[in-house]
């Protein structure tokens, strides 16, 4: 095989990027097509229902299920304040009355003559989709949402936590390689998204916590920063929901890893730039990546070369990262593809790849699955 | 199908797993099918591709150039066969991808109708992510709520015996009808639901539930105390799961209309091969498939097939959570040097992080295989939980009975009466040395007495599976010649000694009539060399105190099968099974093991 399946993630200077701006449940759209949105729009809007109580009447009364439709002081779809009696039995020719109170505000939803229970719906939670970025509404999902079609420039990170946020792009980092540490952040970053270069460290996040910055952006971070800015150890990569009041994307992976240079080049060029990130990530089928999206008024559809069919086939002559140790994170240029299975260290037969690693000039064969391809 | 199974002589399978997805071809070869060649290629459900049939064409383009030949036509498989350089007769594939099927169950007691609700659901290809019944501890709005926030792709809702009472029944469905969930995927159409629960109580879960539901009344999957009918419920899902959920997954459409035959679940297709084994050759196994998201494990004990799916153990995506639920001192127990604990930490999370990427380093290896021990240790120990007989049945007990305080619902799985260990999955199958398959399987499962121990050479067992469906014959030909590696057998009594004392005496005699006889220690691994396809008899004496099935110090007399490692007598003790605490004698004995086992190329320069 000359050449071999290799994706990498992508990081585009100018691109057409489109956001699906999706509600969790049937809802309204609030913007018509064509129609230019900011980030802090609201496109759609719904209601999820509200929590529900389920309160055994039939017990409360001691009464037989058949029969609470005779005690109910209520009906299905009446609405009910807390501690207002839903039912009520009497005894003794009405003497004595025993109530049965609503633990809350709501609505009745059903009332089962066969278990005896009463389904009480709190009041509904209103939602509101956001455009997150700045752009024309490109297409409408009716009752779910839209889409949403910008220009500018696009980068996605390899793991994340919490979730969409939009500020001024803050370059803090001097070089890729830079350990981003407390002394570098200060009250003048509060609502910005800082670039660190190689390592996010603990101090930095708590000092960036506490200065109120909105986002930060790395190479790496320990698992150990990470479990201990979580409160827990991760387990399954699915993120996006931690409240936190911080999004972290890593561009890299875990542990100190100089950022990709065309990355931190391309942040660089967008310093003081208002920037959408999302920290979601979702290793599993289905994955998601974090992304950082940084729209660009000026830039046009047309202004946009039409890109190339994203080739994603490795060749001789392609840019590589290697994605595993050793050598993890370096930049190579693939100098050969040997088509037979090459016996490794551990001693299995895998089919490889010989690099030159572009800073050194050195030479290694690698497994073909620790590299990936970097999009030019 | 357009061609009549007589016809068929050339079969192209896949196998689309969370991480990898197999292309195989088998053909018919001298009257005889058999397995020609195996590609494979990253599985696409990842953006910017987001088509799980690019990652089946590639793992066949793969093919097509080991093999040669050309398989596809401008993205299309070239069907029927047209010549020997072109085309196949059929296409089957197996899936795993898309998360697999994410299912919750229901039933009204927790060891009882929610238990058999839970093997059905697992029997049919799903994961369970949750057990509600209505004694689960948990108040209604917690259990509404955990229903809401999950979000699984299908319902399972069981509960009472035909003719039985109706209100826990009814509760139940005006639970999850108050949670009004949503599918996982897509928000546009309505969550399918199966009720299998009492006859009776049908008419009120249909009033409860059918507008708000996709709901399918099938058979009660628990009719009575006594009898567990889970094959309608099973069925119905799986038909669910190809009509419903996977049409949701990303390219699944196109890859439905690709296929000869409905797409299988993985572990389902795995499931119905072990099976057919089982059942052949009149024995009891236990198999483990070892994944990247889950890692599924089966068996067959007098005749009772149980499945269980560990949802969240496996070797990539799921790898950080065998670290945080195993923790870092069981998998650093079977790894022969010291790391440092925050850059083990960061590997394995960027494994997590980049599922595909596989180890070149040695060490690298080892800490994986420590990680695979876990994960399938746990999910092994997840298994004997819940292969139990049915809980709640009435018996007449005898005064041995009340003695032994054996009660309804032990576990089905007896190590010592276990015949057969399979091992599956890509860090079983691709180990760089069948040894190491061994010495994994050994010491995740810890087989008791004579067991015969066996991987899935290329991981080929969830294509077999589907194909059985649709040509049992060729099917059970590639099984027997081309699928199972016979590693050999482990020989290893049960009970506790001393390092160095006197354990068992094994006896052997080969077919050659070579005779063998051997005094081993406690606290050794010993290999008697036994090739494949060959067997020996053996009589195996274990000193007092250690038991082989017969009670303790009885011999017990037994064939055993051949294979690439051979006869492997492993002394080190069962019930318990200990590692020396000591931390110098701990690597010292691994050493000393690795050395008897042969494990890894290098050894002893770990350091």
């Amino acid at each position: 095989m000359a050449n071999a399946y290799t994706p990498g993630l992508k990081v585009s200077e100018n691109t057409i990027i489109t956001k699906e701006r999706r509600l969790p449940l049937m809802g309204d759209v609030l913007v018509k097509k064509g129609s230019r949105v900011k980030h802090s729009d609201i496109v759609a809007k719904t209601e999820l229902p509200g929590n529900v109580e389920l309160v055994n009447v039939v017990n409360k009364l001691s009464i037989d299920p058949k029969e609470i439709k005779d005690f109910m002081l209520l009906k299905e779809g009446d609405r009910v304040k807390k501690g207002e009696s839903i039912a009520q039995s009497s005894s003794f020719f009405g003497i004595f009355t025993t109530p049965c109170p609503s633990p809350c505000d709501g609505t009745i939803e059903s009332i089962s003559s066969a278990t005896g229970q009463v389904v009480l719906r709190q009041n509904p939670t209103p939602v509101e989709v956001l455009s997150f970025i700045d752009g024309i509404v490109d297409e409408i999902i009716p009752k779910e949402g839209v889409v949403v079609k910008s220009t500018g420039a696009y980068i996605q990170g390899i793991f994340g936590v919490g979730g969409e946020t939009v500020g001024e792009l803050q370059i803090v980092a001097t070089s890729p390689s830079t350990v981003l540490d407390e002394n570098m952040i200060n009250d003048s970053h509060a609502g910005k998204i800082i670039v660190g270069g190689s390592l996010i460290t603990a101090s930095a996040i708590k000092k960036a916590q506490s200065c109120k910055v909105k986002g930060i952006i790395a190479g790496g971070i320990d698992d150990e920063t990470l479990k201990n800015f979580l409160g827990y150890d991760l387990g399954v990569a699915i993120t996006g929901n931690e409240n936190k009041g911080i999004t972290l994307v890593v561009t890299e992976g875990f542990g100190n890893i100089n950022m990709a240079g065309k990355t931190f080049e391309l942040l660089k060029q967008n310093n003081g730039k208002r920037t959408s990130i999302n920290g979601a990530t979702q290793i599993r089928a289905g994955v998601i990546r974090p992304e950082i999206i940084i729209p660009k008024d000026n830039l046009t559809e047309t202004d946009i070369a039409t890109p190339p069919e994203a080739n994603l086939m490795m060749d001789v002559g392609c840019t590589v990262r290697i994605i595993r140790v050793p050598h993890f994170g370096a930049i190579a240029t693939v100098t050969a593809l040997p088509p037979e299975p090459f016996e490794i260290e551990t001693g299995a037969k895998v089919r490889v790849v010989e690099v030159k690693i572009d800073q050194t000039g050195e030479k290694f064969t690698l497994p073909r699955a620790n590299v990936e391809l970097i999009e030019k | 199908m357009h061609i009549p199974k007589e016809k068929i002589t050339s079969i192209l399978a896949t196998d689309c797993g969370s991480t990898t997805t197999k292309a195989i071809l088998i053909e018919k070869v001298d009257g005889v099918f058999r397995l020609v060649k195996r590609g494979e290629a990253p599985t696409t459900v990842e953006a910017p591709i987001e088509d799980v049939t690019q990652g089946v064409l590639n793992a066949i383009t793969e093919l097509e150039e080991l093999c040669h030949r050309k398989f596809l036509d401008s993205g299309a498989i070239v069907k029927p066969k047209k010549n020997e350089k072109q085309g196949v007769d059929i296409y089957i594939s197996t899936s795993s991808a898309g998360g697999g099927l994410q299912m919750m169950v229901a039933g009204v007691v927790k060891s009882m109708t929610g238990e058999s609700a839970q093997r059905a659901a697992l029997g049919a290809g799903a994961i369970v992510m949750d057990v509600i019944a209505t004694n689960d501890g948990r108040l209604p709005h917690e259990e509404i709520e955990r229903i809401r926030h999950l979000r699984p792709d299908m319902i399972l809702l069981a509960g009472g015996i035909d003719g039985g009472t109706t209100e826990h029944v009814a509760k139940l469905a005006e639970l999850i009808a108050a949670a009004d969930p949503k599918p996982r995927l897509g928000i546009s159409y309505q969550l399918p639901i199966v009720y299998a629960g009492n006859n009776k109580a049908a008419g009120l879960v249909e009033e409860r539930l059918g507008k708000k539901t996709a709901l399918d009344i099938t058979d009660n999957l628990r009719p009575t105390l006594e009898t567990e009918n889970l094959m309608p419920a099973r069925h119905k899902i799986q038909a669910l799961f190809l009509h419903h959920v996977m049409q949701q997954a990303p390219g699944y459409n196109k890859l439905m209309k690709m296929t000869d035959v409905d797409i299988m679940p993985t572990p389902g297709a795995v499931g119905d091969i072990m099976q057919l084994i089982a059942k052949q050759k009149g024995i009891q196994v236990v198999g483990a498939d070892i994944g990247g998201a889950t890692t599924d494990v089966f068996s067959v004990f007098q005749g009772i097939y149980n499945k269980t799916v560990s949802a969240n153990y496996g070797m990539s995506y799921s790898i950080s959570n065998v670290f945080v639920d195993a923790g870092l001192d069981n998998i650093m127990r079977w790894v022969p040097f010291t790391m440092d604990e925050r850059d083990l930490r960061n590997r394995i999370k960027n494994k997590m992080i980049r599922p595909t990427t596989i180890p070149y380093l040695l060490k690298e290896l080892i800490v994986e295989q420590a990680v695979a021990r876990e994960a399938l240790r746990l999910s092994f120990d997840q298994h004997k939980a819940l292969a139990v007989g049915l809980k709640g049945v009435q018996k007449e007990r005898t005064i041995g009975d009340a003695l032994t305080q054996e009660d309804s619902g032990e576990s089905l799985v007896n190590l010592m009466r276990l015949n057969m260990l399979i091992g599956s999955g890509g860090v079983l199958s691709h180990a760089p040395r069948r040894q190491q398959t061994a010495m994994m399987l050994m010491d995740s499962f810890l087989p008791e007495g004579i067991t015969q121990l066996t991987v899935d050479s290329i991981f080929m067992m969830p294509q077999l599976g589907v194909l059985a469906k649709v040509h049992p014959e060729a099917a059970l030909q590639v099984f027997e010649k081309d699928c199972l590696i016979y590693l050999g057998t482990c020989i290893a009594p049960v009970g506790a000694g001393k390092e160095g004392k006197p354990c068992v005496n094994v006896k052997m005699k080969k077919q050659n009539g070579h005779e063998v006889d051997i005094d081993v220690p406690f606290g050794q691994l010993h290999i008697i060399g036994l090739p494949v396809g060959e067997t020996a008899e053996v009589t195996v004496t274990p000193v007092r105190g250690f038991d082989m099935g017969e009670g303790s110090g009885a011999a017990v007399r037994g064939t055993v099968h051949g294979g690439t490692t051979g006869v492997i007598i492993d002394t080190r003790g069962r019930r318990p099974f200990e590692l020396p605490k000591d931390n110098t004698k701990r690597v010292e004995k691994l050493l000393e093991w690795i050395k008897a086992m042969d494990l890894y190329p290098k050894y002893p320069k770990f350091e």
